[in-house]
């Protein structure tokens, strides 16, 4: 009982329990497996919205080309699963057995070197990880040792991700162009298009989500998360401080290119796709968006925040086609206007008082509950009497 | 690559690559100008500054064929009208949108970003439920349409030349507002010092919209030249925005004289490189370039530093 | 097991023949055609969404985002055609519903919306997609769900899915023709092959140019731009300086205006065939926004033109404009979208099914007689067969059909030695 207190004590703890709840228990039950795939998909762009918290949110950096590491981690996923899925059995019409269709079209006879590593799960699984977060350490040394910051630091990311779109299109013989990589099936022999499949992508997807959460969670909660917001509001006096400012932007950039990359490998793995569409500049914003509805400073909200916008998207979009360009606008600019913290801000506003004010009433009745001579033991015995 | 020609041939390309270098340009400063007005003096980031040059194609669109069926025989001039309606649209719309939006978030330029992203999904699907989801012709009169053969091989297109005057004349009067003007000058001890512009008597609020206003409208003239060049349909708009904070942020934000810049580097860069290479790995290459150089000197092209 | 199946049979006949005579009186009443309707358990086995008076199929196009420009063609294209089917009574008796859903231009979402269409709504085929990108994306969705495509879009072949019918051209049957005319009439020898840059223009200009090699002809130049560029004057100047017969452009979307807007403006006049201007890729629709008068003298190879003079041409015209406009244009693609549920119609009576597998089964062989292009014929590779035509563009935005194939060409999306 009173780990119990401590734990609703604890707001932290609460709204994980909540959110798992939500996910682990009450989607799974209520969503048929089409609608629940969906839901598994919008919790891959959790992972950027993330990664944003603790880069934008905490740090004040606010990159426009998350998508590109997005697009590195789950490209890197999918030239492994493609590489299986082009077994030379599976290729023998090709002129070229064994090697993507896509590159059979492009008249390349031989695998690209840079392709071979992918056939050993190992190497992709680390590559998955390595390759967005080694890119996002060349842009943040190149940027924040030069001090180039805010809006200047968007725009650059923002020109970033469309000069990789350009490239992913323009290769299509390396990269499978603008189709991107496709028809994805199987992982270690194993169909990753079955329902039964799908179930385990979205508990995994879960679980790295919370696996994400938490690290998230102890990088705010640590002195690293209290520099970096001393840092986003007066940076100099930071700096002053003899904090080196630069590293610990690298760093938090880092950490939010390895959120997306995981967030694009499990994207790969739950759609069976990766295409260029999510790298450039809509996708990019687009999930800022879904930070920014969720309240940029809460890793909770922002995980709400991702899920309501699909949400509204694919519901918008179902219902008025035509129209639902419009309700999108609506709620990015009644958000930014009307509720600049987000979902998050208006639930410490107005949820959270509501709850404070509730709380003593609670208390009081917990109290009866606990006191022997009250009827709550009562009801306890006649409960386990029966 | 340059053997079998002649070198009068050689000549002449180079010539017209010239040229085509300088029509870019141009369009770099059209789609430029207006950006660096509102990023450069405001700091606000208009994400839908490429919806307001697409509202300048569409009231050229309409005044083209208002002209068409109700003023024939004044057609060849429609285009000046054109570009003074457009004008004016924008930057009535621009007004409105400092007014309802763009106010309320001077504190966080990045929130700009955000709610005028937002507005430029609202204006597209404006569009579309108006003029429809297909791209629409803009008729021009026959006088812009031609060129000018100067030799054999050189031909000077003439709404090329056309946009680079037009550019040329709007640089100037830009330059002239923003340095002479009483407003210009107003706008600018704004972006100085906000509390001391206003303790000295000017209406801030006023300079804003009013600064607001003229970045919009010169993004309708841009969509008005651009219907020469270009296509009209509701998302041709998105074609424009990377580019063109490129230029801007290149060029050193808070000066137009490094927009002008910059645009220039950036159009020669591009088309010398273009006619090099294939046209993708061109375009690559550029982004690259201009991108490598805000990465590895952003002090020699604009101040960073932070003094806050 | 067997006994099982056969009781089920038994008792779904048997419901269906009490359904049948319960609603004798009323469908007497109504109409005789009602009659003819097939028991919905025998037509659909699979769970389909059929019931006794309707039939419940997709539309699966972008109509927000960059690729609405050309999708809404075919979006009409296909409403038009359900109408027809209805007002004739329909598919086994049963009216035509559509659900319409947006893919948005974004390739996932065609797949999401793909999976909610199979899965959710059980329709019983859909009709759309326009992008090979787009059709990449949902075709493992339609594999997997069993469900059935019609996809209208020319495009690049190296495919075939027993679950797609292609109704527009693969990439040999449109540009072969096209290369061979222009080499035998206008006596073309050097070619500038040009695209936008993304896989159906560089398989297209590949085929294209193992055709001209072939024919022991020079490829001159080729050239790819990224998706939405819209300055053309540096490869203006370099086809100026390599002097080709032909340009054979295959730019897409908003590019397409910029380039032919340019390509005038820097005093390359089409009419003069001074090169020989030949794209597969502007159809009526993009002509619109190009403008009649930029683009006027350039041929078109491509199997359907809006002026084309046959009667089952000139009754799908007038019927497109009443129900969406006098002034609305009608492209190749949109054509080949108004087949695909007069297509899926056939193969159905055909089959004497709405099921999925017999609908495979019946499509190949399957004659189109009505169609606005002429005659078309499945192939049992699931691609039609038909003619291809040079239009040459005319100020007014039309097309003058200037040569036609005699016979109906093979579709042959794997095409031996052009790969």
């Amino acid at each position: 009982m009173k780990k119990l207190q401590d734990f609703t004590r604890n707001p932290d703890a609460v709204s994980f329990a909540v959110l798992a709840i939500v996910l682990v228990f009450i989607l799974p039950t209520v969503l048929e497996i089409f609608r629940l795939n969906l839901v598994g998909k919008y919790l891959t762009y959790a992972y950027v919205a993330i990664g944003l918290v603790l880069s934008w949110g905490l740090g004040g950096i606010l990159s426009l080309g998350q998508g590109v590491f997005f697009g590195l981690g789950g490209y890197c996923l999918a030239m492994f699963l493609k590489l299986e899925a082009s077994s030379p059995e599976n290729t023998a019409i090709q002129s070229t057995p064994g090697i993507p269709d896509f590159m059979d079209w492009n008249q390349l006879t031989a695998l690209p070197w840079f392709w071979e590593p992918f056939h050993s799960f190992g190497f992709t699984l680390f590559a998955v990880i390595a390759v967005p977060v080694i890119f996002a350490l060349i842009i943040g040394v190149a940027m924040f040792k030069r001090r180039v910051g805010g809006v200047y630091f968007a725009i650059i990311t923002q020109a970033i991700a469309a000069i990789m779109t350009i490239l992913i299109i323009g290769q299509q013989g390396y990269t499978g162009g603008v189709n991107g990589i496709t028809d994805l099936r199987t992982l270690h022999g194993w169909d990753i298009r079955t329902d039964e499949a799908k179930y385990f992508f979205y508990y995994l997807n879960v679980a790295l989500l919370f696996l994400v959460l938490l690290v998230a969670c102890w990088i705010t909660k640590s002195k690293l998360g209290r520099i970096l917001v001393a840092m986003r509001e007066r940076e100099d006096r930071v700096r002053f401080s003899g904090y080196d400012v630069s590293n610990f932007k690298i760093f938090v950039f880092c950490v939010a290119a390895a959120f997306s990359a995981i967030g694009g490998a499990m994207f790969t793995l739950q759609v069976g796709f990766m295409s260029p569409s999510f790298v450039g500049i809509v996708p990019s914003i687009e999930m800022v968006i879904f930070a920014a509805v969720g309240g940029r400073h809460s890793i909770i909200g922002v995980v709400y925040g991702t899920l309501l916008v699909n949400w509204a998207k694919t519901t918008f979009s179902e219902s008025f086609p035509e129209l639902w360009l419009f309700a999108m606008g609506a709620l990015f600019i009644g958000v930014v206007m009307a509720f600049p913290n987000g979902l998050a801000g208006l639930y410490t506003s107005y949820v959270k008082p509501l709850i404070g004010s509730i709380r003593p009433l609670l208390k009081e009745r917990a109290r009866l509950y606990e006191t022997p001579d009250k009827g709550g033991p009562d009801m306890l015995n006649r409960g386990t009497a029966q | 690559m340059f053997q079998g020609y002649t070198a009068a041939e050689l000549t002449s390309i180079f010539a017209m690559q010239g040229f085509a270098g300088l029509s870019l340009f141009s369009v770099f400063v059209l789609m430029a100008l207006g950006l660096a007005i509102i990023f450069g003096q405001m700091g606000v980031i208009n994400m839908a500054h490429g919806e307001f040059m697409i509202l300048g194609a569409y009231v050229t669109y309409l005044t083209s064929n208002f002209f068409s069926e109700h003023l024939s025989s004044m057609f060849s001039l429609y285009f000046f009208v054109a570009m003074i309606l457009a004008f004016i649209a924008a930057a009535l719309l621009g007004a409105l949108v400092e007014w309802v939006l763009i106010r309320h978030l001077y504190r966080r330029p990045l929130d700009t970003l955000l709610a005028t992203w937002g507005l430029s999904l609202i204006l597209q699907q404006g569009y579309r439920t108006i003029f429809g989801a297909r791209e629409v012709g803009v008729t021009l009169p026959d006088w812009l349409m031609g060129s000018y053969a100067i030799t054999d091989m050189i031909e000077v297109p003439v709404n090329g030349l056309f946009v680079m005057c037009l550019t040329i004349l709007i640089t100037i009067g830009v330059y002239l507002v923003m340095q002479k003007s009483r407003l210009g000058k107003q706008t600018r001890a704004v972006v100085q010092n906000r509390a001391m512009a206003g303790a000295v008597g000017i209406n801030t609020e006023k300079v804003d919209r009013f600064t607001f206003a003229l970045g919009c409208g010169i993004a309708g003239i841009a969509g008005s030249a651009f219907t020469m060049i270009g296509s009209t349909g509701p998302t041709a708009g998105q074609l424009y925005i990377v580019d063109t904070f490129l230029v801007v942020v290149f060029g050193g934000a808070s000066n137009l004289l490094g927009t002008v810049a910059s645009a220039f580097t950036i159009s020669q860069a591009q088309s010398t490189m273009e006619f090099f290479l294939s046209g993708s790995m061109a375009k690559v290459l550029t982004l690259l370039t201009v991108v490598g150089i805000l990465m590895l000197r952003p002090q020699g092209l604009f101040t960073l530093k932070i003094r806050s | 097991m067997k006994n099982y199946c056969s009781k089920e049979r038994h008792g779904s006949m048997r419901r269906a023949l009490i359904r049948s005579l319960v609603s004798l009186p009323l469908a007497l009443a109504v109409s005789t055609q009602l009659m003819a309707a097939p028991a919905t358990s025998d037509v659909n086995t699979t769970g389909l969404a059929v019931t006794d008076d309707t039939v419940t199929v997709g539309i699966l196009h972008s109509v927000t985002g960059t690729m609405a420009i050309s999708e809404t063609g075919s979006v009409q294209a296909e409403k038009l055609a359900i109408d027809q089917i209805n007002a004739m009574g329909g598919v086994l008796g049963r009216k035509i519903e559509y659900i319409q859903e947006d893919g948005a231009s974004d390739w996932p979402t065609f797949a999401e919306k793909a999976k909610k269409l199979l899965v959710n709504d059980k329709v019983a085929s859909v009709f759309g997609c326009w992008t090979s990108a787009s059709r990449k994306a949902v075709l493992p969705v339609f594999e997997q769900y069993n469900g059935m495509l019609y996809y209208p879009t020319f495009y690049e072949g190296l495919e075939e899915s027993p679950n797609v019918i292609y109704t527009g051209q693969e990439a040999t049957q449109q540009i072969i023709a096209g290369i061979d005319w222009v080499v035998k009439n206008k006596g073309a020898k050097k070619f500038f092959l040009l695209g936008s840059d993304y896989i159906w223009p560089r398989t297209s200009n590949k085929i294209a140019r193992k055709h001209i090699e072939k024919l022991g002809l020079e490829v001159v130049g080729e050239e790819y731009y990224p998706l939405g560029h819209t300055q053309f004057n540096s490869v203006i100047n370099k086809i100026k300086l390599k002097k080709p017969d032909v340009l054979y452009a295959i730019v897409v979307g908003g590019s397409n205006v910029a380039f032919y807007k340019q390509l005038k403006a820097a005093g390359i006049d089409m009419t003069k065939e001074k090169p020989i201007v030949l794209t597969i890729s502007v159809t009526e629709d993009e002509i619109l926004g190009i403008g009649g008068e930029n683009i006027v003298g350039a041929y078109a190879a491509m199997k359907y033109f809006q002026s084309l003079p046959n009667d089952n041409n000139k009754a799908f015209v007038k019927a497109f404009k009443e129900k969406w406009g006098k002034d609305i244009v009608i492209g190749d693609v949109t054509q080949a979208a108004y087949l695909g549920p007069w297509l899926w119609k056939a193969a159905v009576e055909k089959a004497g099914s709405f099921d999925i597998d017999k609908i495979k089964e019946s499509s190949p062989g399957i004659e189109l007689t009505m169609a606005p292009e002429g005659y078309v014929k499945i192939h049992p590779n699931h691609h039609l067969w038909s003619k291809t035509r040079i239009g040459r563009a005319k100020d007014d935005g039309q097309y003058a059909v200037v040569f036609e194939t005699k016979e109906l060409i093979e579709p042959d999306p794997f095409p031996e030695g052009y790969q």
